[in-house]
């Protein structure tokens, strides 16, 4: 029992932390209807950054700033010499010439940062576990990034539905020409909000690199995740983002955790084993097939198909 | 068992009649394919960079005979691999091939040097079918069957004592082989067999199962960046100083290492090499190479640097000539008449080397730096099971 | 005056291609051979594809999928016939008139399986859910322990017979694989100019007239998706002969996304645009970093994705008309 809370509690924090992730995808995707397979790639620049600069000041703070900062002047550059370009084209060329980038960024990488995994540390402030049940202990660098989803989460919402900015990203969504007529410069906002999506991911790739690897590929694993939970939770969706991640870890956590147990409740167990991680690892490409033949927009549609 | 190829061979070589033979003024030319992007890409950095210190250090010579290493990276791709094999073959007329990093893009490269009479001397991967029925002449692995690593981790875990262990390893084959090389030694009782991801980031479900069965050790087989996503995590949960871990050395060498960090103190790993170890031949490798790189050598480079001086040996005594007297040269390999890095090194019938394996600990020195110490031989003369499945006699 | 010099152009091609064995045994090049069939075969992958993408609109981000069954079917069939076992009761075999129809089966009907279901969306949603299924064969693949999960499958038999014919021989593989290419393109071909094709070039055009003109425009595109399949199935059956071998990666959802790239740089909607497009794409990606290296440019022949990755942007950008539209003027897309 004891178990399952834990193990309910891994499933919300890895969701948690994939909102972070695709926080930016969605909002880029829905207002922009822009395609970015690159936003692994900005997740890793923060990684990267973060680390650098960590190591370099020993600050963790100032890792953080510099993760920030270099994801979101690298947004910029992509949005002006690329995706620009790319508004008015169908999400084929959008799907390519992110997929070239990507090409691109991870030979860059490792010609700047060359092969070797780099090392970052976790905070000192947020190292260490506290006992959040009797017997189970959780690291307390989860529970500081679900604190920080959760302020992000409600951050975009308060910024999309309770300001002017806000307002002007509604209108510029349906009807681009209209908020130009008001004489809004229609293209710096886009490129300011793609910068405030890349922040996002390198905010995000600074907080995973505690906790993961930082190394060439490491946007890829994480990339075809976010696209899951943005897809499922509908496209544009700050809200359908939030839930479809916590549904996408929930589904990934409890299937690596239980799934072989059930199936060995009919399988001999080295069989039941494998099938389960099998299994679990379709486990929520599965969820999302489904959700798309049930609901074809996703669960919380804002903007038409194509 | 390559009938087949050999008729292929018959095929190969009609359509490769035409090109030149090698003179012997010639450099003889050896492929080294590896795989040099996407995150195993420093394991192929570091496979070819210690293969180019062995020609370095002997001046563009290996045992004497000019040389010349064409390097391509296969990027992970067998398809890839494949075409260039047969271009290093075919038009480069490579007489060696040797360096890939990984089993699937061997099992594609290898029968192209084999069918077309060349050598291939494996430096990394040993899947186990190339080592027992399907083993060949001119097939040689100047690294280790891919079983030893994780045999050797269980009997050190009967060494410590341990009585119950979990086992986590991916849900691919390198993974079932990994549990079956430890249940093969280790004589406790498996608690709870652990299947992971491809490419997983996340352990945080596993971990949680690991710590919910109370064992007294871990084995995991992780290769690379996902055994620093598991380490990180493992250590944040506190579970580090709880139940130990012994896992094989491609789940920590020195670069995964400087990647973890602290995190990963006390943590002991299998090993047929360390940086440590005492011979005159690895003290001036390690010497040399972390001048040479500026970096910490790992396991791949000296599996480099002792594939490129197995093949130094056997070039010294056949004079250079590797396909135009394939008798001499193969004989000459089998010898294997150098001083590997790693001490004692042997060919067994099936070509597969038998030699010892080391316990070794992540250990923090004077000066605060991390690095691994040797602490034990877990056993010496350690050869693989397929052996007796090999039908090539010495 | 242009419509004949691409003509001559083309018959030029059809020739080159025809003796290109000849031509590179007399360049003392006979390792090209076998480059040469594996461009063909990707480029039938790619023809396939370009059904979907060009002819229809959809894009499909896992097409690689199909490329797959097709490649572990002969696999499979290879592997129990070397052990002498069954597969659900089915004996395995090494006769390629048994074993790759046998792909182009199992591949269609798998394909009928995903595209009943991916083609209740649309736009975004289609290119996700395809990417979706596309990776959950890939985790398939991976975890078939008995066909060598992740280290795929070596077929030590060697390639398949073809009736009387030896696949392993590199010549008679290279026209077996134009011969299918061409074959697939004529049949290609005839779809496009049949009643079938046009309502579907209608339905790519305006999609909601055609429902309101009363036609079932699903049951267009499901049987348009798995012709599609099936052709990859075609293709990936012949890999699996190229190499002897077949592996999970050739389903990554990398892959398809190569394949797509495929089709684009070579001409969308064009018939034979996805065939020049498979075949720059991959010498670019074989012969880049031997140029590089040639020229002595070592860091960029390591690090020659650096280059690779800008190409890929700036054909998409400033060349969307492709390779083919490039060399007649067209624009089709």
């Amino acid at each position: 029992m004891l178990l399952l809370v834990e193990q309910l509690l891994n499933g919300l924090q890895l969701g948690v932390f994939l909102f972070l992730v695709s926080a930016g995808l969605t909002l880029i995707f829905g207002i922009m209807g822009v395609i970015n397979l690159a936003h692994g790639s900005l997740y890793m620049i923060g990684a990267y950054t973060g680390a650098t600069v960590t190591q370099a000041s020993g600050s963790y703070l100032l890792g953080f700033l510099a993760a920030a900062c270099a994801a979101g002047l690298s947004g910029v550059v992509m949005e002006l010499l690329l995706m620009r370009r790319l508004y008015a084209r169908d999400h084929l060329d959008q799907v390519l010439v992110t997929f070239g980038l990507i090409v691109f960024v991870n030979e860059a990488v490792t010609m700047i940062w060359g092969r070797t995994p780099l090392f970052m540390d976790i905070p000192q402030a947020l190292s260490g576990s506290v006992e959040i049940l009797p017997g189970v202990p959780y690291p307390v660098y989860r529970l500081a990034i679900i604190l920080a989803g959760i302020v992000a989460a409600v951050g975009l919402w308060l910024l999309i539905a309770r300001t002017r900015i806000g307002m002007l990203i509604r209108a510029g969504s349906t009807n681009r020409e209209m908020v130009s007529g008001l004489g809004v410069n229609i293209s710096r906002l886009y490129t300011l909000l793609f910068a405030a999506g890349a922040v996002l991911a390198g905010v995000a790739g600074a907080f995973a690199g505690p906790q993961v690897s930082v190394q060439v590929g490491m946007g890829e694993s994480i990339l075809i995740l976010a696209f899951v939970v943005v897809v499922i939770g509908g496209i544009g969706s700050v809200r359908g983002a939030f839930v479809g991640a916590l549904l996408v870890g929930l589904v990934d956590t409890l299937g690596r955790a239980f799934l072989h147990d059930l199936l060995g409740l009919f399988l001999p167990p080295a069989e039941a084993a494998g099938m389960g991680a099998a299994l679990s690892s379709m486990g929520i490409y599965v969820v999302m097939a489904l959700v798309l033949i049930v609901r074809p927009r996703g669960l919380f549609s804002v903007r038409p198909a194509s | 068992m390559y009938k087949t190829l050999i008729r292929l061979t018959t095929v190969l070589a009609l359509a490769t009649a035409s090109a030149a033979p090698v003179f012997s003024q010639e450099p003889v030319r050896i492929g080294l394919i590896t795989t040099l992007s996407g995150p195993p890409g420093y394991l192929g950095e570091d496979m070819r960079d210690g293969f180019n210190l062995a020609i370095d250090s002997g001046d563009g010579k290996l045992g004497g005979i000019p040389v010349e290493l064409l390097v391509e990276d296969d990027g992970l791709n067998p398809g890839n691999a494949k075409q260039i094999a047969e271009r290093m073959v075919r038009r480069d007329n490579a007489e060696i091939l040797t360096g890939i990093i990984f089993s699937n893009v061997q099992m594609v490269v290898a029968p192209v040097a084999l069918m077309n009479d060349r050598f291939y001397v494996s430096s990394n991967a040993g899947p186990s079918p190339m080592a027992g029925a399907r083993c060949h002449e001119n097939y040689f692995v100047s690294s280790w069957q891919n079983d030893a690593m994780h045999e050797t981790a269980g009997i050190a875990a009967n060494d410590a004592g341990y009585g119950k262990a979990v086992i986590m390893v991916p849900n691919y084959r390198a993974g079932k082989d990994a549990v079956a090389g430890f249940k093969r030694y280790f004589e406790g009782e498996i608690v709870d067999e652990i299947y992971t991801k491809l490419g997983q980031s996340d352990y945080a479900a596993e971990i949680a199962r690991i710590r919910s069965v109370e064992p007294d050790m871990v084995f995991y087989f992780l290769p690379g960046g996902m055994s620093i996503n598991f380490l990180k995590q493992y250590d944040q949960a506190g579970l580090i100083d709880e139940i130990p871990i012994i896992a094989p050395m491609v789940s920590m060498e020195a670069r995964i290492l400087s990647g973890v960090g602290e995190a990963a103190l006390d943590m002991r790993a299998t090993s047929f090499w360390n940086a440590d170890l005492d011979n005159d031949a690895n003290r001036e490798f390690v010497d040399e190479y972390r001048a040479a790189y500026d970096r910490e050598p790992t396991p791949w480079a000296a599996q480099g640097y002792d594939a490129a001086r197995l093949i130094a040996s056997a070039l010294q005594t056949s004079g250079g000539k590797v396909t135009e007297d394939p008798e001499a040269f193969r004989a000459a390999l089998r010898e294997a008449d150098f001083e590997a890095v790693r001490g004692s090194f042997e060919f067994q019938s099936n070509q597969h080397p038998v030699q010892s394996w080391y316990l070794l600990e992540v250990q923090k020195n004077d000066d605060g730096e991390l690095h691994l110490a040797t602490i034990d031989t877990i056993v010496s003369e350690h050869g693989d099971p397929y052996v007796d499945d090999c039908n090539l006699s010495r | 005056m242009r419509q004949h010099s691409l003509r001559i152009l083309a018959y030029g091609l059809v020739l080159v291609s025809v003796l290109f064995p000849f031509i590179a045994d007399a360049a003392e090049s006979g390792y090209l051979v076998p480059t040469a069939s594996r461009i063909l075969i990707y480029a039938l992958a790619a023809v396939s594809l370009n059904l979907l993408v060009g002819y229809v609109g959809l894009v499909s981000l896992g097409h690689a999928a199909y490329l797959g069954v097709g490649a572990y079917v002969v696999g499979i069939l290879a592997f129990h016939a070397d052990a002498g076992s069954t597969v659900l009761g089915i004996p395995g075999t090494v006769q390629g008139l048994l074993s790759i129809p046998a792909a182009v089966l199992l591949s269609a009907l798998v394909a009928l399986v995903i595209g009943a279901l991916c083609l209740r969306t649309s736009g975004i949603f289609f290119i996700m859910i395809t990417l979706a299924f596309g990776q959950m064969i890939f985790f398939m693949m991976v975890s078939l322990e008995r066909y060598g999960g992740d280290d795929g499958l070596f077929m030590y038999a060697g390639p398949n017979r073809l009736g009387a014919l030896d696949l392993s021989n590199e010549w008679t593989f290279f026209y077996v694989c134009l011969t299918l290419l061409a074959a697939f393109l004529l049949l290609c071909r005839w779809l496009i100019r049949s009643r079938f094709g046009r309502a579907l070039g209608a339905i790519r055009q305006n999609e909601a007239r055609m429902t309101t003109l009363g036609a079932n425009v699903y049951r267009y595109k499901l049987a348009i998706f798995v012709i599609a399949g099936a052709g990859a199935g075609l293709a990936g059956a012949l890999l699996a002969n190229q190499a002897s071998y077949v592996s999970p990666d050739m389903l990554h959802w990398t892959r398809s996304g190569e394949l797509l790239f495929m089709v684009i740089l070579g001409g969308s909607g064009t018939l034979v645009g996805p065939v020049l497009g498979g075949a720059s794409f991959l010498l670019l990606e074989e012969y880049l970093p031997v140029g590089f290296g040639a020229a002595g440019l070592e860091t960029l022949k390591e690090h020659w994705r650096i280059v690779f990755g800008p190409i890929l942007i700036l054909v998409m950008l400033f060349f969307r008309r492709g390779i083919y539209g490039l060399l007649t003027g067209e624009d089709r897309s």
